[in-house]
Formats: C-alpha cells, structure tokens, sequence
C-alpha cells in the first residue's frame, strides 16, 4: 500500500541510464538495483552543538531523521542503502548518540548492505555497522559527498533549496538538482538549513537545462530556477 | 497618612502628581528624625529606574533643609559594582529600588542581614507594577521580605484606577487588611481634539500631517509633553518635529531604547525649565515630576482610557487648575477612537481587566531564586508564597509541579543536566544542585521580556552610546542604511562585538527605526463606545473628513452595529478578501485571524493569509468564503483553538517568554548575551518538542493560560460570541470597502502555509512546464 502511495507521490527520471525516482521525502531509490540513497542526515547535531556550549536543542532530531529513513527503507524494500556523507555531524559523534539511537541504526542495517560514504563533517571511519567509503562506483553511477568534475555522479553535500513565487507569494522547498553530468541530492536529516539553488556555486554548477525536482507532499520537477 | 501610619498595608490612591510620593514617606521620615535607626529602615520600590533617582533627588532637599541624620540611596542596574558591594555590607536607611533589583538583593545569602531591621515598604506607581509580571515578582520578594521581618509595614501609591479594593488585595500580606485612601481628584480635565486643516491618512501612526498644529500648540504652552504609543513612532515623529521647527524651539526626546546618559540629560533640562516639548513613550507614564507641564498631547488613538486619564494627569503644573490635553488621531480610524475616548474621560469611565493568579513562571523564577540564597523547606516556602497576594490562591498540587520543574526540568527534559538545578538533601531541605548555577539564575533575574536590542555607538575609539535597536532591525541593516536614533540620522557602518556602529549623514529621509514599542489593544468599554458611535444619530463631534468616510461605508457596505457582527466579502488583486469586524481588540482579532483561517483551511478554501487591528481582521485566500456564519461556530472555534494552540509563532512567543522566566532558556550566558536568533531557535525547538513528548509539561501549561488572556484573548472572542450570537450580516461586494481599505496598507501580515501553497506551487509548476515545452513531453 504505503508502496504503492509512494511511487505515485515520486518523480521517475533517466540519470546516466539508470532509471531513478525521486521520493518526496528527499531520498532517492534506484528500483533496479533496490538501492536507497539519502544525503546529509547531520545525525548528532544536537548533541554537538551543546558540547560546543551553543543553543540548547532537544536531541530529538535524530529521532525524526531515523524515523523518515525507516519510512523509505520498507516503502522501498531496499536492499541496499547508502548514506552519501555528513551522515554523522561531527567526526566520532556517533559516539555520543543514544543507546536506542545506536541501535535502531543497526536494525535499519540488519540484512541490507549499508555503505556510509565520507562527508566533510563526518571523514573518519564509523564506529558503527556498514561499509566506510570516500566514494563509490555502481554500474554507471558514483555516488560521492561533494559533485567533482566526473559525470554520472550522484552528490550531496549543499543541501539545495528551490524559491518559487506565485501570486505573491513566496514558497522554498529543499530539492534535487539535476543535469546531464550530475544528480545532487537534498539534504535528508531534520534541523539542516539550505542553499538556493539560483545563487553560486549551485547557479554555476549546474548547467544548461537544468532540473529541480522539489520535495514535499510530493515531488515534482521544474526547471531549475536561475 | 500619619494618622494610619501603623496600618499593615496601605493603599494611597491620588492623581498623578498630588504629592503622594513624599506623603508615602512621611512615616519613615518622622521615625528616622530621631536618629537612633542603624541599617535599613524603607525599601522603596518603582517601575522605573528614573523615578527612584528623581525621589532620592527629591528626599535630598528636606532632608539637608532640616538637617536628619538619614542616608539615603538608590539601587538599580544603572547603580556601580562598587556601590553595590557596599550597599550590602552597609546599607542606607533609605534605600530606592526596582522590582529586578530587589529580587536579586533577596537571591543573596546575607539577604536575611541585610532586610533584619527593615521596617516600611513603599511601593510607588503600583497600579502600573500591577498590571504586569513584575509586580506578581515584586509581591513574592515582598513575602521574602516578611519572612526575614515580620513586622514590615506596606504602603502603596496609585493612580486613579477603576477597582481599588482589588489592588489593595494585591498588596497586602494575604490574608491581612489593607486600608484605602483616596485623594480628592481634582477639577475637571480641559481636553479636546487638536484641530489640524488636514485630514489624517488613512493608515499608519507617524501622524506628521498634524506637525504644524503641534508646533503651534507648543508655542502657546511652557512646557508639552508629547506623547507617543511605541518607540518607533516617537523617533519619527520628533524628526519631523525637529525639520518644521523653524524657530529651533528647545524640543527633546525621551524613550527606553534611547542611552541612559541621553535620557538623563533630557531629564536635567527639563527639571531646570530648559524644554518647551518632550516627545516621550510610556517611558514618562509614570512618576517623575516635571514641574511646569502644562499641556498633553496624545499623538494615536489612546487605546485604553484609564492611562489616556493618567497621561492628561501629567499636566499639572498647579494642582487645583485643570490639565490641559490634547489627542491627535494618527489615521481615520483614529478620529473614531480619539472621539469615544473624550466621551469615556468625560464619563469617568475607566477600563481594566481583572487580574487573574500569579503567574506559574514567575513562580518558578522566585523558587530558583529563594535556591540561591540558602537550602530552603518546601513546606515553609509554600507558606510564604501564599502571603503573596497574588499567589494567595495557590495550591500545594500546583506549587509541587513548579518545584519539580525547578528539580528536573520536567518529564520530556529529565534526561539534560542543564535543565536539573535543584536537589533534596537528606534532611528534607532543597538546595541548588550546582552552586556555581546561582550566578545563572541571578543573571536572568526579571520578568521584562524586552525584544533583544543591540547597543548602537558612534564609530570610532570611545564613540559615545547613543541608544539600542533591536536585533531582528540591526540584522536588516546592510552598511550604508540610514536610520534614525535619539531624533539624528546616522549611517550604519558595521556590526561589531553586537554593538551597531554608525557615522552622522546628513540625508534628510532616513530608512525608518522599527524598534517596536508596546503594542497595546484597544479595551472592550472603548470598542463598545466606537460602534454606539457609530450608531448614534448624530455626527456632529466628528471631523467633516472622517463623517464622509463613514457615510460612504453606510451608502457601499454598512457599519458595524453594537450587537450584530458585519462581515464583507469581496474579491481584490487576484485574492478572495474577507473582512471581520469583531471589534475585540487587537490580540483577539489576531487569535480570531488564526482560528478562521484555520476553518477555512479545513474547509478546502485555501486561505493565504490574514492580518488584524483592534476592530477588524481581513483575510485572504484563494476561494470566495460563500457563507461566512458557518465559520462562527463557537464551539468549532474553541475546538479548533486546542488544535491551533499546537503550533503557531503566537504561542512560540509565548513560550519563549514564559521558559525565559522559568528559567529554561537563558537570556544571558556568563557576560556574553545570546543572540535573540539564537534564543528563538531554540525556544522554539524546545517548544515543538515539548509538545511532540510532553504536551502537558509545566511550560506548555503555562504558556497556554498566559496566551489564553494575553496574545491569544480568547475571553474577549467568546464575549464578541455572546454578545453578536447569531446576528451575523454578510455583505458581498465586487470591490474592497471605505472601511476596509485601511486594512490592505496595515503592516504585520501573517501567511498561512497549507493547502494554498500546494494549489499555488501546482499552478506555478504548471506554467512552468508550459512555458519550458515541457509539459508534453511530461
């Protein structure tokens, strides 16, 4: 049912011969190779920002990021999940999650090949389940934090946000950003602020005929404004 | 005030400037003339920091005249570090404080030393401390107070308000007396409407059309008191004042944001006869005795009579001739309220809410502070706090819940360190969990919820303070922005170590100060008197301009009628518009915006937005609302209210200021002030999760019953209920109203995101796609 539900609130598209969707909620599923992909969790934000002795946040926000990734993993039926960096806020901040946090984390992981591939803010090894990559390479796609030169990479790492007017009325959503080179994704944990895509480095990279397929109730491509 | 010196408590109720103040220290005066008095003797407490130096100036004068033996000193958080150390070891006999400054001397372990002797209690401009939270504190250090000397006697001085028996219970030691004494009040205030050739604009509070005609009224009295409703409109005001006034008449400004060196030297000159005009904020409602003012000007619509009443009470230059005053309507609507004021003043007809129970965090607030000062019993501070008068209903269920908040933090919060301050020893008695916490919970003593405002300074090495902005109008400064300060222009350079920095410029238009004032609303008497107005048969006391107005609203739509609820309906600029007349003041037409809009929502009409003044609100939203009375259900209402209450910017505001009091946000963190962006981030992701896992949590209860009477005032929504019923008359048009026409221009819209934005952001992809070819190819 709920699978049903999502393929038809999810947006379809070819990336590099590989026939992706886009589901609303920020991640990305690639159904031939039952791969789930999410981007920028900031798992432990809270936790960080109040060893630094910054603004006092309740640390439900791994919660809420760990229940929508549970959500999309049996909507889904992935197999396979990878986190594609700044999945943790802070190096070895895993450490300091909660117990039942930790654990949920390996239950999501039980009988799914998991790959955490290395952010900025995360570029140590994980002292949890799953595989610790700086990039990956699966059939014509790879899947690394930050977009390089290389074609066919699916990316993260800038959170993107699209702005929209209608009638006045101003509406900014996080979304994907896609091009004929590259696929950058939303970012996927609670509390995580954004850039708009029609300001740099998001306007230069992204070249012509440039999509944005925005999150939300459910996801829906535009050209991306410039 | 001789004869009932030995009373308990005291009310002395008299017009402003009758003397009362030194009346109220008589007792004291004659107890200490004899001399033998060692350590403190009267506590006197005001609103206002200007007013306790304005009476130790004052005492100074009988004191050396006839030569008693009796120090005298203020204590504020102006007073020097130096001074305050030596306050404590050896405090005056005399000495003049603050609600904040008291409850911070009581929050000291030699507290009990320091208060041993203490005898009288004056409380000045109570009737001011009453109608907020600082006065519910100022009660519970009293009660601090009477515990450390049980003898101490209380008096309070008032202005005129419209219950004094409730006010009397407020300040004495519950269940003791309290005695009232009223003044005699005096002739008959001489006020009117300033009469300006020009009409006033339709919307916004600036009211410069009538600069000329105030200029000429000040050029015919000694001395003017120009009064204002916010801060902002003030500093725009005084510019405009200042470029007509071609004969450079001496003319300051007075407000709270301004530096206190500016506001003292205005104070200076204008006690030495210097001024012709001050331009002022409630920053002068209360207290200080200027002397020579004889003229009021009232510059907006009063919104309440009883401090329009205390404000003519400033001119009074010679007690038994009448005060002199003048109101000038800011915009149309204005001339309506200006005029029902007059009639209400003329009528003696005084407005107020009754006070409700002392607020829970206030309570939590003195728990923490009582922490500070030593271990304490919980059952012998319970007792205590039942002395207070506004605490004096209440009960050990909800005293317990404010204790184990302090404790723990409360359910959701247990886990945190930080939110766990107090432990129970042993021996049953309750102590801080950290001590090093006391210097915390001292740094955000108070109940003020001031916006947070950044200190503004002329650029250079040592440049000179010239006053305080708040955050969120620094944050919209970019360099080279001017604004306009203590009546200059000034040139935004940059923002350092959260001081704004700026040069002089000589532009003559500057980008506008919106540092906020108190946005007050308009009472139910003065609502009701605005549509009997409306009503009446005859217009004659209104200005030509605004009857026309009027008339055309009757010829168009029609006027709102006392018992009946008009609603327009009418499409504009590509929106559906709906305007509510509910006449229930600001806050509630704000509550009543969010209620309907929700309705609305719930009903597929995809509403945008809304926003509200004291008598109206209009909404607007993507479909036409086809029958209005279906949304006045008001048991939908109040059902939708529970579910609104969840999560909106009202309540979050709400929150904030009640868990800052609480003590569960800090304001100030060990000398380095949280950022107000910061404080809202995470009061506000504090609240969202409160209600996701503890929605009954101490701060959501209290943050429900203050925004239920405050922000919310949902009472006065029910009583517009009761009072319309059913008689509820649509009235559809194809254009907007003369009435409603204002409500477009008015600032503090409020979007509302829901299904609108998903129908908008469909049509908006959709022509997108269209435009880009892509749709077919889909």
């Amino acid at each position: 049912m709920e699978q049903v539900m999502n393929t038809r609130l999810s947006h379809s598209f070819d990336f590099h011969g590989a026939a992706l969707e886009a589901l609303p909620s920020g991640s990305l599923f690639w159904p031939d190779a039952r791969l789930l992909v999410v981007s920028d969790l900031h798992l432990g934000k809270s936790a960080r920002l109040s060893a630094v002795g910054g603004a006092q946040l309740p640390p439900y926000e791994t919660r809420e990021t760990l229940m929508k990734l549970e959500r999309d993993i049996e909507a889904t039926a992935a197999q396979r999940v990878i986190c594609l960096g700044d999945s943790f806020d802070a190096p070895e901040i895993e450490a300091a999650l909660r117990e039942d946090e930790r654990l949920w984390i390996t239950r999501l992981q039980a009988g799914r090949d998991w790959t955490w591939i290395e952010g900025n803010h995360d570029p140590g090894p994980v002292s949890l389940g799953g595989a610790h990559r700086d990039a990956l390479v699966i059939g014509p796609l790879t899947f690394r934090h930050i977009a390089s030169e290389a074609t066919g990479e699916v990316s993260g790492h800038y959170h993107p946000k699209a702005r929209l007017s209608a009638r006045g009325k101003s509406l900014s959503r996080p979304c994907f950003l896609v091009d004929q080179k590259r696929l950058i994704l939303p970012a996927f944990g609670a509390y995580t602020g954004g850039l708009f895509c029609c300001r740099a480095p998001l306007s230069e990279m992204m070249g012509y005929g440039a999509m944005a397929i925005l999150t939300g109730a459910r996801a829906v491509a535009i050209p991306m404004p410039r | 005030m001789l004869d009932q010196a030995g009373e308990p408590s005291l009310l002395l109720i008299a017009p402003t400037g009758g003397g009362k103040t030194l009346a109220g220290f008589l007792p004291s005066l004659c107890e200490l003339s004899e001399g033998e008095t060692e350590g403190l003797h009267t506590l006197y407490v005001s609103p206002l920091k200007a007013l306790a130096a304005d009476i130790r100036r004052n005492l100074r004068i009988p004191i050396e005249e006839a030569g008693l033996p009796i120090r005298v000193e203020d204590r504020t958080g102006d007073t020097s570090y130096t001074q305050k150390r030596r306050q404590r070891a050896d405090p005056p006999h005399i000495l003049l404080t603050t609600p904040e400054s008291l409850a911070l001397l009581t929050s000291y372990e030699d507290a009990p030393r320091m208060f041993a002797g203490l005898k009288r209690v004056v409380v000045d401009e109570i009737h001011a401390l009453a109608e907020s939270k600082r006065g519910d504190q100022l009660m519970l250090a009293l009660a601090r107070l009477h515990h450390f000397c049980p003898d101490l006697r209380r008096v309070g001085l008032s202005a005129t308000v419209e219950d004094p028996p409730a006010l009397a219970s407020f300040l004495a030691r519950h269940p003791n007396p309290c005695a009232i004494i009223e003044a005699d009040p005096g002739p008959e205030p001489d006020i009117s409407m300033l009469e300006v050739e020009e009409a006033p604009p339709w919307s916004g509070g600036g009211a410069a059309y009538a600069i000329p005609a105030v200029l000429d009224a000040v050029r015919q009295h000694r001395t003017t008191l120009i009064f204002h409703n916010t801060r902002a409109q003030a500093e725009i005001f005084f510019h405009n004042l200042w470029l007509a006034n071609e004969e450079a008449l001496p003319i300051g400004i007075h407000h709270g944001s301004l530096d206190r060196a500016q506001r003292e030297k205005v104070e200076a000159a204008m006690v030495a006869g210097q001024l012709r005009a001050i331009v002022c904020t409630g920053s002068l409602d209360l207290g200080i005795d200027w002397g020579d003012v004889d003229l009021v000007i009232q510059i907006g619509a009063p919104k309440n009579v009883k401090r329009l009443v205390q404000r003519i009470g400033r001119a009074n230059h010679r007690y038994n001739a009448p005060s002199k005053a003048l109101l000038v309507p800011a915009n149309r609507f204005e001339v309506v309220e200006c005029i029902a004021a007059l009639e209400a003043v003329k009528a003696h007809d005084l407005d107020g809410e009754p006070r409700g129970p002392g607020p829970l965090d206030v309570l939590c607030q003195h728990i923490l502070i009582t922490a500070c000062s030593g271990p304490f019993d919980a059952d012998a501070l319970f007792e205590e706090m039942h002395g207070a008068g506004p605490f004096s209903a209440l009960t050990r269920k909800r005293f317990d819940a404010c204790l184990d908040f302090c404790a723990t933090g409360g359910y959701a919060l247990k886990a945190y360190d930080q939110w766990k301050r107090l432990i129970q020893r042993p021996d049953g008695l309750w102590q801080l969990r950290d001590p090093r916490s006391a210097q915390r919970i001292r740094q955000n003593i108070g109940t003020i919820q001031d916006t947070d405002t950044l200190k503004v300074r002329w650029r250079g090495r040592g440049g000179a303070a010239l006053g305080e902005v708040e955050e969120g109008f620094a944050a919209s400064l970019t360099p080279g922005d001017t604004f306009l300060i203590g009546g200059q222009i000034v040139r935004y350079d940059r923002l350092r170590e959260m001081i704004v920095e700026v040069t002089r410029d000589a532009a003559k238009k500057p980008k506008i100060a919106t540092f906020n004032g108190t946005k007050f609303a308009t009472s139910t008497q003065l609502s009701g008197r605005i549509l009997r107005l409306f009503h009446a048969s005859d217009w004659s006391s209104l200005p030509g301009h605004t009857a026309d107005w009027l008339r055309l609203q009757q010829h168009y739509s029609q006027l709102p009628q006392p018992g009946r609820l008009l609603i327009e309906t009418f499409p504009h600029d590509g929106r559906e518009n709906m305007v509510v007349y509910g006449f229930a003041g600001r806050n509630a037409q704000q509550t009543l915006g969010l209620l309907l809009s929700k309705r609305m929502e719930e009903m597929g009409l995809a509403p945008m937005g809304f926003v509200s003044t004291d008598y109206a609100t209009l909404l607007w939203g993507l479909d036409a609302v086809g029958e209005p009375s279906t949304l006045f259900d008001l048991e939908a209402l109040e059902v939708g209210l529970d579910g609104w209450l969840a999560g909106n910017a009202v309540m979050k505001r709400t929150f904030r200021a009640s868990a800052t009091i609480a003590g569960l946000i800090e304001r100030r963190l060990g000398g380095t002030k949280k950022t107000g962006r910061q404080a809202t981030m995470s009061s506000d992701i504090l609240y969202d999760t409160l209600l996701k896992y503890d929605p009954d949590h101490l701060m959501m209860q209290v943050t429900r019953l203050e925004a239920m009477k405050g922000l919310v005032d949902f009472s006065r929504i029910r009583d517009m209920h009761a009072r319309v019923g059913n008689r509820i008359d649509h009235v559809r048009l194809s254009r907007l109203s003369p009435l409603s026409a204002p409500l477009f221009l008015e600032p503090g819209r409020v979007p509302v995101n829901g299904g609108a934005e998903e129908r908008l952001l469909d049509e908006e992809v959709t022509r997108l796609l269209r435009e880009s070819g892509l749709a077919e190819v889909g």
